[in-house]
């Protein structure tokens, strides 16, 4: 089966890699570059963990193949942090204990990274509308929801 | 059978560097090979090994498949590969074509419609795809891109049940075009999921109605049911009713209950075949309200 030279741009870095067509861009990322905070739950495109940002709009990197991503710009968990300070969203999830287990966490933040960079001021429904494609079997969500509208708050 | 690890089995991607290449590409492989747009139904599928094509043809970057197009008298054409948040946010869809933005935020989640496509769901022949009631109601015209060059397709006679449409191999279906909705006219998508977002539909009904003088009752109402049959369904007792009866209460029950007659759906984890049916009354009795009451009922 074939395989495809890609470059790209992750979390701002310019990137190559060797991968087969079947590859996921999911695979890629934990398998390949080893890059592990983004996570494999369903591998449907159900439950949003695998979520990155595909030149900025979320995808479900289990449903898209790595080959796809050639010459595109990727963003994950391990992007949103800069110099040494978490994304506002992480300090908010932090404080507000919008975190248990963890594992739905990386979606989380980047689902809400992208309503925050095309909504700055979401409502609580905005909030629950852009989260419905990330499962967490923890918090029960109020927390998530509460930590986002308070980074919203503080931008 | 379920394939639990998140690896896809083996194949070639192609991407061609024309349609024409595309077409007889894909023409040469029969069965084997298969475009895909967002991938969010065949990626899935191919997981979990209903489909074991050896070639997925990459067709997302031919000219005009991202574009959406309006003009006043010929209407809307929207490019095959864009994606369902492009429809909900697109000024000129919200404008003219609100029924599409309304059935596309019922789909799934935000990621996933980053990668959906309308025409996609088309072309998988599902019964239950959300925004395939809109394009039915609203004659939505596909562009296809065959061996023998570029032709069209009414959706009319399109689905021939589930997964199975008129495509051949070396299909590619480059857009969809829409007319100019008709004066006056209003719509609506009702859809019942397990829960409030995110479900594939248990049942859901499309309502299109806009006033016509032609008819007796004085609008004529297009429906299209989602989930209840093989293919999406257009439940044409329902819509005789209402172009043939003063619209009343009692007409718009025996509309309802009409459509409810007419489908044998099957039972499954979503629902049984029972509720859905009952459920097919309820919406439509609800969504041609809706639709009567904004075109001047």
């Amino acid at each position: 089966m074939a395989v495809h030279n890609i470059t790209f741009t992750l979390n701002g870095e310019a990137e190559a890699a060797v991968v087969p067509s079947h590859m996921t861009l999911l695979q890629m990322l934990r398998e390949e570059i080893v890059m592990t905070g983004t996570k494999n739950g369903c591998a449907a495109g159900e439950c949003g963990a695998c979520t990155v940002l595909l030149n900025g709009e979320p995808v479900n990197s289990c449903l898209v193949l790595a080959v796809e991503c050639d010459g595109q710009t990727l963003v994950t968990v391990e992007g949103l942090a800069h110099d040494r300070q978490l994304d506002p969203l992480q300090q908010a999830l932090i404080e507000i204990g919008g975190v248990q287990c963890g594992f739905c966490t990386p979606g989380v933040l980047i689902s809400a990274r992208a309503l925050l960079d095309r909504n700055p001021h979401p409502t609580k429904a905005d909030v629950q509308a852009a989260l419905v494609g990330n499962l967490c079997r923890c918090t029960g969500y109020v927390r998530i929801i509460d930590g986002v509208l308070a980074a919203a708050e503080r931008a | 059978m379920l394939n639990p690890t998140p690896g896809l089995p083996a194949f070639d991607y192609v991407k061609p560097a024309s349609l024409p290449e595309a077409s007889h590409f894909l023409a040469a492989h029969g069965d084997t090979a298969r475009p895909f747009m967002g991938g969010t139904d065949t990626f899935v599928r191919m997981r979990d090994g209903f489909w074991g094509e050896k070639h997925l043809v990459d067709v997302k970057h031919f000219e005009g498949m991202n574009a959406i197009a309006f003009d006043s008298d010929s209407g809307l054409t929207m490019g095959a590969a864009v994606n369902m948040n492009r429809v909900i946010a697109s000024p000129e869809i919200n404008a003219h074509y609100p029924l599409l933005a309304e059935a596309a935020r019922t789909v799934a989640s935000y990621q996933l419609r980053s990668r959906a496509t309308i025409v996609g769901n088309i072309c998988n022949g599902s019964p239950a795809g959300d925004t395939t009631g809109a394009c039915l109601v609203l004659h939505g015209v596909l562009h296809v891109h065959g061996v023998n060059g570029p032709r069209t397709e009414s959706l009319d006679h399109f689905f021939l049940g589930p997964g199975k449409t008129v495509l051949q191999p070396g299909d590619i279906v480059t857009a969809i075009s829409f007319p100019r909705p008709p004066q006056g006219w209003a719509g609506r998508y009702l859809k019942l999921g397990r829960n409030a977002l995110g479900d594939l539909a248990i049942v859901g009904v499309t309502a299109l109605g806009y006033p016509d003088s032609t008819a007796t009752s004085g609008c004529r109402f297009r429906l299209a049911l989602a989930s209840v049959a093989p293919i999406p369904y257009r439940p044409v007792a329902a819509e005789t009713i209402l172009a043939e009866n003063k619209i009343d209460e009692n007409t718009i029950v025996a509309a309802a209950e009409a459509a409810m007659n007419g489908v044998k759906p099957i039972s499954d984890a979503r629902g049984s075949a029972r509720y859905r049916q009952m459920m097919v009354r309820n919406l439509t009795r609800q969504a041609v309200t809706d639709v009567w009451q904004q075109i001047g009922g």
